[in-house]
C-alpha cells in the first residue's frame, strides 16, 4: 500500500465519512513530488497566449527552454509568444549583475521582432542577484513608448498561484492605457487561453447572440485588446483560480461587474451564455441565446447519447491545475453517466473544496496538490476507469491500465462550448472502449480483485 | 584530395538573448543518469518548478512515469539556505519510496545561494546513524554551467565517486555509453553478451524509462545499472568510454582513481566508428565478432551502395549535441553527404577538433556553431539552403521553415512517436538511420513531383 506522507495527510478528504475542511493554498511539501511548477509557471501560462508581446525570461536558460511552444494556445495573427527568449545568464553574471545583458537583449529583441508590449519574467536567479528588473524595464519603455513591465516570478517566492498574481498585476499595468469609448453589449472574456481554439468557440457564441467581445484574456490576445478591456461593461472569468485577481481589480478601478462562468460542458456552457444575456437584459437577446443553446445541444446530443450507452457507471478520476474547471468535469462526467470518484487540483482553495464536496458523490475522494504515488493509489484503491489530466499525469494511468483524457495545455481538439463537450465525449469514449485495455496485465489484476469482492 | 575543412562561426551572431534554445539545463540530464541506477529517485534541490518542468520534458519523451522529487524552495529557504528543505525532502522521498538510492542534482537557485550540499548530507548522515539509509548521491549541476549533457556526465561521475570500490582487478568491463536512447542501450548489452564479456553498462535506463505496462503501480520502476555492478566499476578490468564528457567523466575518475584502463572513443555512429567500437571490444574479449554483427555490417554496406545516389551531395543542417553531432557528421560524410552546418547548444571546446572526421570528403566547408540557439541557426541555415535537417523534435520549426524534411534523432522527441526505440549506435543503428534519411529524401521528391512516380 501507498503510503501518504504525514505532511500531507490534510488535503486528502473522501466525501461522506470526513467532515472537516480540505488543507489547501500553502507551499508543496519538499520531497513529496508534487505535479504542480512554481510561481513563474504561473505567470507564463497566463501571458503566454498574448501573441503580439514580447515574452523574455531573464534568468539561466532552462525556465525559457522548458517553456518553449508549450501551449496550444493558438493565434489568428502573429505568432512572437511562440518564441523562447532568454537573458541566459551565466556564471559571470551571477557574479557581476545581470542588468545590461538584460537590457541589451531586450532592445536587440525589440529592434528585431518589434512588439507591441514585453514582458520581462524575472526567475529565481535574477532577484537573488539583485538585479532592478523594474528600471531596466522602466528605463527601456521610456524609449520604446510601449508597455515594458517586469513581471516578478521567481520560482520559490510562492506557489503557482503567486504567478498568477503577477501575471495579473502587469495586465492591469496595461489595461485602461488607451482611451476608448464603451462599447455597447460588450464583455472580456478572462482565462480563456484558446486552447486549439477554445476561444474563437466562445467568441462565436457571443457574436451570434449579440455581445461583443472586446478582448479575451489572453486567448488569442492582443496588446491593443488588452489596453481597451476597460471599456466593457461586463468581465468573465472563466479559470477562476487565475484571473480572479484582475477582475477583481478592474471592479475596484472601474466599477466593471465580473461573473464566474465555465466553457467546459453542456449545461456550463449554456449558463456563460445565459449569464450574458440576463446581465444585458432584453426579450430578444434572450432570445438569441435560447436558439443558439438549443440549436447547439441538438447537434451533438446525439453522439453523447451514443457515448453515454459505452460509458454509464464508468468511474473517472479527475487532476487538474484549477479547481474550476473540476467542477465543470464532475457534471460533464454526469452527462455521460459516469461517476466522479477522485478529484482534485493544484491550485484550489477553501471555497472550491467545499463546493466540490457539495457537487460530489458520498465516497469521492477529494485532493489537493497530489503527487504521482497518491495519485495512483486513489486510482487503484477507487478502481476508476479513466484518468483526466496532463501529461505528467498520463502515463501514472496508461502504466495502471487506465484510459485517460488530456485536458492540458497540449490538447489539439477543443474541448469547450458544445462541440468541446462532443470532442470530450468522443475522446473519453474511445479511450475508455479500446480493446488495449483487454491486454493490460493491470486491468486484469483489477477484474481479479472485482470477483473476489 | 584537399578538403574545406572546419570553419567555425559564431553560434549567435547578432543576438545576446537565447532565442529557441538547443539544449535545456544540466539536472536534467542529471535525473536522467540517476534513473540508470538501479533504485535511484533523482530530487533536484530548488524551486518546485524545475523538478516539474523537467518531469514534464522526459515524461514527453519516454511516455513513462518519471518521478523527480524536488526540495521546493520557498523564499525562506532562498535567504537562509536550502539545508532545512533538503532533509526533509530526503525524508519524504525515503519514506515514499522506499529507493535504493537517491540522486540529488542542484539547480542554479541552490548553487547561487552558496548551499553546501556535501555539509548538509555529513549532518543528515551523522544525524541518522545506525539507521539504513539509501545511497545518497550529490551532482553539482547549476543551469549555467552547461546543458543536459554536462549534467548527465556530472551525475554519472558523481555515482561512481559515490559508490565504486576498489580491490582485486575483476574480469568485468565499464562501458559508459553516455546519454543514448532505450534501444541503444539494450543493443550495447547484446553486443556485449554476444562478445562474452561481461560488462557494467552504466547508467542503464532501459529497463526504468522503457519499461513494460505493470500488474501494479512501481514505485521505483524496476531495472537500471545494479548497485553491487557500480560499486564493483573500481575493479574492473578496464572501462570503454563513448561520450566526450570533458575531462572531468566517470572513466577519467576510474582510471586515477582505482587504476581502470581507460578507452575512449567517440559514440559508433556509422561504419567506421562502429568498427573501432567492435576492434576494441574484440582486444578486450578475445576470439572475433560474432557472425551476426560481422554480417550486420554487410548488409549496412550493402545498403549504402544500394542507396547511395539518393543521398550523394546532400546537403544538410545537423542540430544535436557534442556526442551525437560528432557521430552524425562523420557519419554523413562517411555516406557521401555533405554536414554544411553543424549546430549545437554545447560549448565544449574540443568540438572543432573533434569534427574533422566529418570534412574528409566535402567539398564544402563544414560550418560549426557551437553555444548556438535555433533562431541563429535557422538565419545561418537559409541562405545554405540543405536539403534536410538533422535533430531532435526542436528542430522541427527550423526544418519547417527551411521547407525541407527532419529526420527525428536523439533527445527530446516531443512530437513523434517511439523516441526511445530509436536506434543510433552501431550497425544496427546506422542501418536504421540510414533507410530513415534515404526516405525522407525520396518522400519529399515523390510528394513535390508534378506527376508522382510509383518506383525508385
Amino acid at each position: 500500500m501507498i503510503e501518504i506522507l504525514d505532511a500531507r495527510k490534510a488535503q486528502v478528504l473522501r466525501t461522506g465519512s470526513d467532515s472537516q475542511a480540505l488543507v489547501c493554498d500553502r507551499a508543496s511539501v519538499a520531497g513529496s513530488v508534487s505535479q504542480r511548477a512554481c510561481v513563474f509557471c504561473g505567470a507564463r501560462v497566463v501571458l503566454y497566449p498574448i501573441a503580439d508581446a514580447l515574452h523574455l525570461v531573464h534568468g539561466p536558460v532552462g525556465c525559457a527552454a522548458y517553456t518553449w511552444d508549450i501551449r496550444g494556445a493558438l493565434s489568428s495573427g502573429p505568432e512572437l509568444h511562440r518564441l523562447s527568449f532568454s537573458t541566459d545568464l551565466r556564471e559571470q553574471d551571477v557574479v557581476h549583475g545581470g542588468e545590461r545583458k538584460l537590457e541589451r537583449a531586450l532592445r536587440e529583441l525589440i529592434t528585431r521582432y518589434k512588439p507591441n508590449a514585453a514582458f520581462v519574467y524575472a526567475t529565481c536567479i535574477a532577484g537573488l542577484i539583485g538585479d532592478d528588473v523594474d528600471a531596466v524595464c522602466r528605463h527601456v519603455a521610456a524609449d520604446v513608448g510601449f508597455p515594458v513591465l517586469a513581471v516578478h516570478s521567481a520560482g520559490f517566492g510562492g506557489t503557482k498561484k503567486d504567478g498568477y498574481a503577477a501575471a495579473c498585476a502587469a495586465l492591469e499595468k496595461i489595461v485602461g492605457s488607451v482611451e476608448a469609448p464603451t462599447a455597447p453589449l460588450s464583455i472580456n472574456v478572462l482565462g480563456d487561453f484558446n486552447v486549439a481554439g477554445e476561444s474563437w468557440i466562445v467568441k462565436d457564441y457571443y457574436r451570434r447572440m449579440g455581445v461583443n467581445v472586446v478582448a479575451c484574456l489572453t486567448g488569442d490576445g492582443r496588446v491593443a485588446e488588452v489596453q481597451r478591456a476597460h471599456t466593457a461593461q461586463l468581465n468573465l472569468v472563466q479559470c477562476s483560480g487565475s484571473m480572479t485577481p484582475l477582475a477583481k481589480r478592474l471592479e475596484e478601478r472601474y466599477g466593471t461587474p465580473w461573473k464566474r462562468v465555465s466553457y467546459f460542458g453542456l449545461e456550463d456552457t449554456a449558463a456563460a451564455l445565459y449569464e450574458v444575456a440576463r446581465f444585458f437584459g432584453g426579450d430578444e437577446l434572450l432570445a438569441r441565446t435560447a436558439e443558439l443553446v438549443r440549436g447547439e445541444t441538438e447537434a451533438v446530443l446525439p453522439e453523447i447519447e451514443r457515448c453515454r450507452a459505452g460509458l454509464t457507471d464508468r468511474r473517472a478520476a479527475v487532476y487538474v491545475g484549477g479547481a474550476f474547471k473540476a467542477f465543470s468535469l464532475v457534471r460533464a462526467l454526469r452527462r455521460l453517466g459516469m461517476v466522479t470518484a477522485v478529484v482534485g487540483s493544484q491550485t484550489g482553495n477553501r471555497d472550491d473544496y467545499e463546493h466540490l464536496r457539495s457537487i460530489c458523490d458520498e465516497g469521492t475522494i477529494i485532493v489537493d496538490d497530489t503527487n504521482p504515488l497518491e495519485l495512483a493509489r486513489f486510482c487503484l484503491e477507487q478502481d476508476v476507469d479513466l484518468l483526466i489530466g496532463g501529461v505528467k499525469e498520463r502515463p501514472i494511468a496508461y502504466k495502471l491500465g487506465i484510459a485517460f483524457c488530456d485536458h492540458n495545455h497540449e490538447r489539439k481538439r477543443p474541448l469547450a462550448g458544445f462541440v468541446g463537450m462532443g470532442n470530450f465525449c468522443r475522446e473519453v469514449y474511445a479511450s475508455v472502449l479500446s480493446p488495449v485495455w483487454d491486454l493490460a496485465p493491470a486491468r486484469a489484476g483489477r477484474a481479479a480483485a472485482r470477483a473476489t469482492q | 584530395m584537399k578538403t574545406a575543412g572546419i570553419v567555425e562561426r559564431a553560434g549567435r551572431p547578432d543576438f545576446v538573448a537565447i532565442r529557441n534554445a538547443c539544449g535545456v539545463c544540466a539536472p536534467l540530464g542529471a535525473c536522467l543518469a540517476f534513473r540508470g541506477l538501479e533504485g535511484c529517485v533523482p530530487l533536484v534541490h530548488g524551486s518546485q518548478g524545475c523538478a516539474t518542468y523537467m518531469r514534464r520534458y522526459l515524461i514527453s519523451h519516454f511516455r513513462e512515469p518519471v518521478d523527480v522529487a524536488s526540495s521546493s524552495f520557498t523564499e525562506a529557504t532562498a535567504i537562509f539556505g536550502g539545508g532545512e528543505n533538503l532533509k526533509t525532502a530526503l525524508d519524504n522521498v525515503a519514506r515514499q519510496y522506499e529507493p535504493r538510492a537517491i540522486g540529488i542534482a542542484t539547480s542554479c537557485l541552490a548553487e547561487t545561494i552558496g548551499d553546501d550540499v556535501g555539509l548538509y548530507l555529513e549532518q543528515y548522515r551523522r544525524k541518522r546513524v545506525g539507521r539504513s539509509l539509501p545511497e545518497i548521491i550529490h551532482a553539482s549541476t547549476p543551469a549555467y554551467a552547461g546543458t543536459q549533457a554536462e549534467g548527465f556526465a556530472a551525475a554519472t561521475r558523481a555515482m561512481v565517486a559515490r559508490l565504486a570500490e576498489g580491490g582485486a582487478v575483476s574480469d568485468s568491463v565499464n562501458l559508459l555509453p553516455g546519454m543514448i536512447s532505450p534501444a541503444d542501450l539494450r543493443y550495447l548489452a547484446e553486443i556485449m553478451s554476444d562478445l562474452g564479456l561481461a560488462v557494467t553498462l552504466f547508467p542503464d535506463y532501459s529497463d526504468t524509462l522503457d519499461g513494460a505496462s505493470w500488474s501494479e503501480y512501481e514505485r521505483v520502476p524496476e531495472g537500471g545499472t545494479p548497485l553491487a555492478s557500480v560499486r564493483g566499476m573500481g575493479r574492473s578490468r578496464a572501462t570503454i568510454e563513448l561520450t566526450h564528457g570533458g575531462a572531468e567523466t566517470a572513466g577519467a575518475l576510474l582510471e586515477t582513481r582505482f587504476r581502470v584502463p581507460r578507452v575512449r572513443l567517440d559514440a559508433p555512429i556509422g561504419v567506421r566508428a562502429s568498427d573501432a567500437f567492435f576492434d576494441n571490444l574484440v582486444r578486450l574479449a578475445g576470439g572475433e565478432v560474432a557472425g551476426r554483427h560481422r554480417r550486420e555490417r554487410g548488409r549496412l554496406v550493402d545498403a549504402l551502395i544500394d542507396g547511395h545516389k539518393y543521398v550523394s551531395g546532400k546537403r544538410a543542417l545537423i542540430v544535436a549535441d557534442h556526442d551525437l553531432l560528432v557521430g552524425l557528421s562523420t557519419f554523413l560524410d562517411e555516406i557521401g553527404m555533405a554536414p554544411v552546418l553543424c549546430a549545437s547548444a554545447a560549448r565544449t571546446p574540443a568540438l572543432a577538433e573533434a569534427l574533422q572526421a566529418a570534412a574528409r570528403h566535402s567539398r564544402e566547408p563544414v560550418q560549426l556553431m557551437a553555444d548556438s540557439d535555433f533562431e541563429s541557426v535557422f538565419e545561418a541555415a537559409q541562405p545554405l539552403a540543405p536539403d534536410l535537417v538533422l535533430g531532435s523534435s526542436k528542430a522541427h520549426t527550423v526544418a519547417r521553415r527551411l521547407g525541407v524534411p527532419l529526420v527525428r534523432l536523439g533527445f527530446p522527441i516531443h512530437d513523434r512517436f517511439g523516441g526511445q526505440r530509436l536506434l543510433h549506435l552501431g550497425y544496427r543503428g546506422a542501418q536504421q538511420m540510414y533507410d530513415r534519411i534515404v526516405n525522407a529524401l525520396l518522400e519529399r521528391q515523390q510528394e513535390s513531383s508534378p506527376v508522382g512516380f510509383s518506383y525508385q
